[in-house]
């Protein structure tokens, strides 16, 4: 079984399937930010290395379960190691340099890192990540990681002088990473790409970024692209042509007025749709999350269609994040028992 | 050709201040400067200042920027700070990961002070001062409008609107510089190049400082740079690293006027330009340029709040050095 039927769990209660699983990112646990305080307290002698490493733990068992608990077909940890998309990973790779934050928006910063030297592949990135998550859990893992057009754009060059230069170097490390976690036994590998939605030109730049992050992947590995907040009319058709099984999109933030940029019946991957908004702490009830779905089943086939959330919700409060979960695996449930049922056809249209 | 160093302003915070005024303010879109601070929140830009000023001093820099610490939106500030313009939601700066509040201009753009009411408090410990502006254009093209009907109006207003702080500068304003980097990202059509001269006309003339048009992530069309040549302002910049070509072209076809403003670090780079690297970008635009060039400003071509501190200082130093050594 090589096609998504195989993230199906035993005791699903309905016929049809629609895969649901998160984007990556979910609210820490207060416990935790203490004990990176306490880690990076210089006079907290008594806080090491250990305890670090033994809280990080605790919490992505803790995540892990959670995730389960709302019933998701596919989950992770919540990415509980990671503060920032950019920084974790800049901090593995040799070639990277921090020299302190830079403004986002008011006093929002982050630690851009500079590319002084050639970029190489140091150490592991994300295999204690996926292989503590997947010991902890029931359910299959996905990987979220950062894709390497992000990565570039979002540093300073002062190496090589062409971001698409950089942004194909540091794929080939994304494909290094992915073989090791592949050989660890993942399946399941979500690509994010924000930095496409800044410059939607560069579509081409991140084709041929993924070119070589899926080369010599096995077949049996679900590939995603995670995009958010952009004008996909200016990269749809062309994501058609990515080497990809999935595209991962937010539209419940914009109320979905650009479904109808894929909704033209060539849309190549199976979709993978947002359907609560990660931007708001008003829980979206189960009704309207079936709703949100429906708009999916304008694009793509139930077989054809994932369900997560807009985005990470790690700026959400944790009982949020949470309770936006659940509904959105009970509203998925409902559809799947409503087309087994025959009560709406595919196009979500009542019978 | 005489070269003086300077920048064109918009410094990231300086540490420690950066970490105290996100505690005084908070970190959402609510807790941005509106021209109503508290008295700590007041205290802490004044030290901001005073810190700016010393530190250019220190690199050397020939003309000293007031540094806009309290621009919470970048070039956007001067209209979200205004009585007649609410704050909308947060919208992308340019094709940056940097986001600003959209102002949305609902009543007469009358001048209200706020400029020059920093410009006055840097006056008070330099005389040699540079003065940043957006630029008309840009301004506009920044803001959404409820008031003015078009955005030829809106853009006579945001004019009218500049001129009035212009008017109200300390006299050590020396040198003001407008920033339009507008007429790269969105170009104007044809039909606005006229527009857009009576309104740098409108500034330069209540400007007794000399007046800079500096264009940069590229550089203007031919007919705007033509039309940019005949306005009351008596300079024009340009972007020598993002489009050094670009620039070339054009003094070497239509020349430059006396007085130029030359971005030649990179205000959005960690790399540190060399001495050599700057003096020869400066070379190249000399030699391309049809026309004498009297005086040059030396300047990253950007704003700095892109930077890390640390490397902002870094480029301070760096035009100061490369500015120097040639004088």
């Amino acid at each position: 079984m090589t096609g998504r039927e195989r993230f199906r769990p035993a005791d699903h209660s309905n016929d049809h399937f629609l895969l649901t699983t998160v984007v990556g990112s979910y609210p820490k646990p207060t416990w935790l930010n203490r004990a990176r305080d306490l880690r990076d307290d210089d006079d907290s002698s008594d806080f090491d290395a250990d305890a670090w490493d033994e809280a990080v733990r605790d919490a992505s068992r803790a995540i892990t379960h959670e995730h389960e608990h709302t019933g998701l077909d596919v989950v992770c940890d919540g990415e509980m190691r990671r503060e920032e998309m950019v920084e974790f990973f800049a901090e593995r790779i040799e070639g990277y340099e921090f020299n302190g934050p830079v403004k986002v928006w008011g006093h929002n910063y982050f630690d851009k890192p500079s590319v002084v030297s050639e970029v190489a592949y140091d150490e592991p990135w994300l295999l204690d990540e996926y292989e503590f998550s997947t010991d902890v859990a029931q359910r299959p893992v996905k990987v979220p990681i950062t894709g390497p057009y992000t990565l570039a754009s979002w540093s300073f060059d002062e190496e090589y002088g062409s971001e698409e230069t950089l942004a194909y170097e540091l794929a080939d490390l994304v494909n290094e990473e992915l073989s090791r976690l592949v050989a660890a036994g993942a399946r399941y590998i979500q690509i994010d790409e924000p930095a496409l939605a800044t410059t939607p030109d560069d579509h081409a730049i991140v084709g041929e970024c993924l070119e070589r992050i899926v080369a010599d992947l096995p077949d049996d590995v679900r590939v995603g692209l995670h995009v958010c907040y952009g004008d996909y009319s200016r990269i749809y058709p062309e994501i058609n042509d990515y080497p990809i099984d999935e595209f991962d999109v937010e539209l419940a933030n914009g109320d979905y007025e650009q479904i109808d940029v894929f909704a033209d019946g060539d849309f190549e991957p199976d979709l993978a749709l947002g359907v609560v908004d990660v931007h708001t702490t008003d829980v979206e009830s189960v009704e309207q999350i079936e709703a949100n779905i429906c708009e999916g089943l304008t694009v793509v086939p139930p077989e054809r269609l994932t369900i997560s959330p807009d985005c990470g919700v790690k700026l959400l409060p944790r009982n949020v994040a949470r309770e936006k979960i659940e509904n959105m695996v009970r509203a998925a449930r409902n559809v799947e028992a409503a087309l087994d049922a025959g009560e709406i056809d595919l196009d979500c249209r009542t019978v | 050709m005489e070269q003086f160093a300077t920048t064109v302003g918009l410094f990231p915070l300086p540490d420690g201040q950066r970490e105290r005024l996100a505690e005084l303010k908070g970190h959402q879109k609510s807790d941005l400067i509106d021209g109503d601070e508290k008295p700590a929140v007041r205290e802490a830009y004044s030290a901001t200042q005073g810190h700016y000023i010393d530190r250019q001093r220190e690199a050397g820099l020939n003309r000293i920027v007031e540094g806009q610490g309290r621009w919470d939106d970048l070039l956007a500030h001067p209209l979200c700070v205004h009585d007649n313009v609410r704050t909308g939601g947060i919208v992308r700066y340019y094709d940056n990961n940097n986001f600003y509040r959209e102002p949305i201009v609902t009543g007469e753009l009358t001048p209200n002070g706020d400029v020059p009411a920093e410009l006055a408090a840097a006056s008070e410990r330099c005389d040699d001062l540079h003065a940043v502006l957006p630029g008309p254009y840009s301004l506009a093209g920044l803001a959404s409008d409820e008031h003015y009907g078009s955005f030829a109006a809106l853009l006579d207003g945001v004019a009218g609107f500049l001129a009035g702080e212009v008017a109200a500068f300390p006299d050590a304003v020396e040198t003001l510089t407008l920033l339009e980097p507008g007429f790269t990202t969105d170009p104007p059509d044809a039909a606005t190049h006229d527009r857009i001269s009576k309104a740098i006309d409108t500034i330069a003339a209540a400007s007794d400082a000399e007046v800079i048009v500096h264009t940069y992530w590229g550089m203007a069309g031919e007919d705007l740079y033509r039309h940019l040549l005949d306005t009351g302002a008596d300079g024009l910049g340009y972007d020598l690293v993002a489009a050094p070509d670009a620039a070339g072209d054009l003094v070497a076809e239509y020349g430059a006027p006396p007085r130029v403003l030359l971005g030649v670090v990179d205000g959005q780079n960690t790399l540190i330009e060399g001495r050599e690297t700057i003096r020869e970008r400066v070379r190249r635009f000399e030699e391309r340029a049809a026309t004498d060039v009297k005086a040059a400003y030396l300047t990253p071509n950007t704003g700095l709040f892109h930077l890390p501190v640390s490397k902002f200082e870094a480029k301070l130093d760096a035009l100061a050095a490369a500015a120097g050594g040639a004088q």
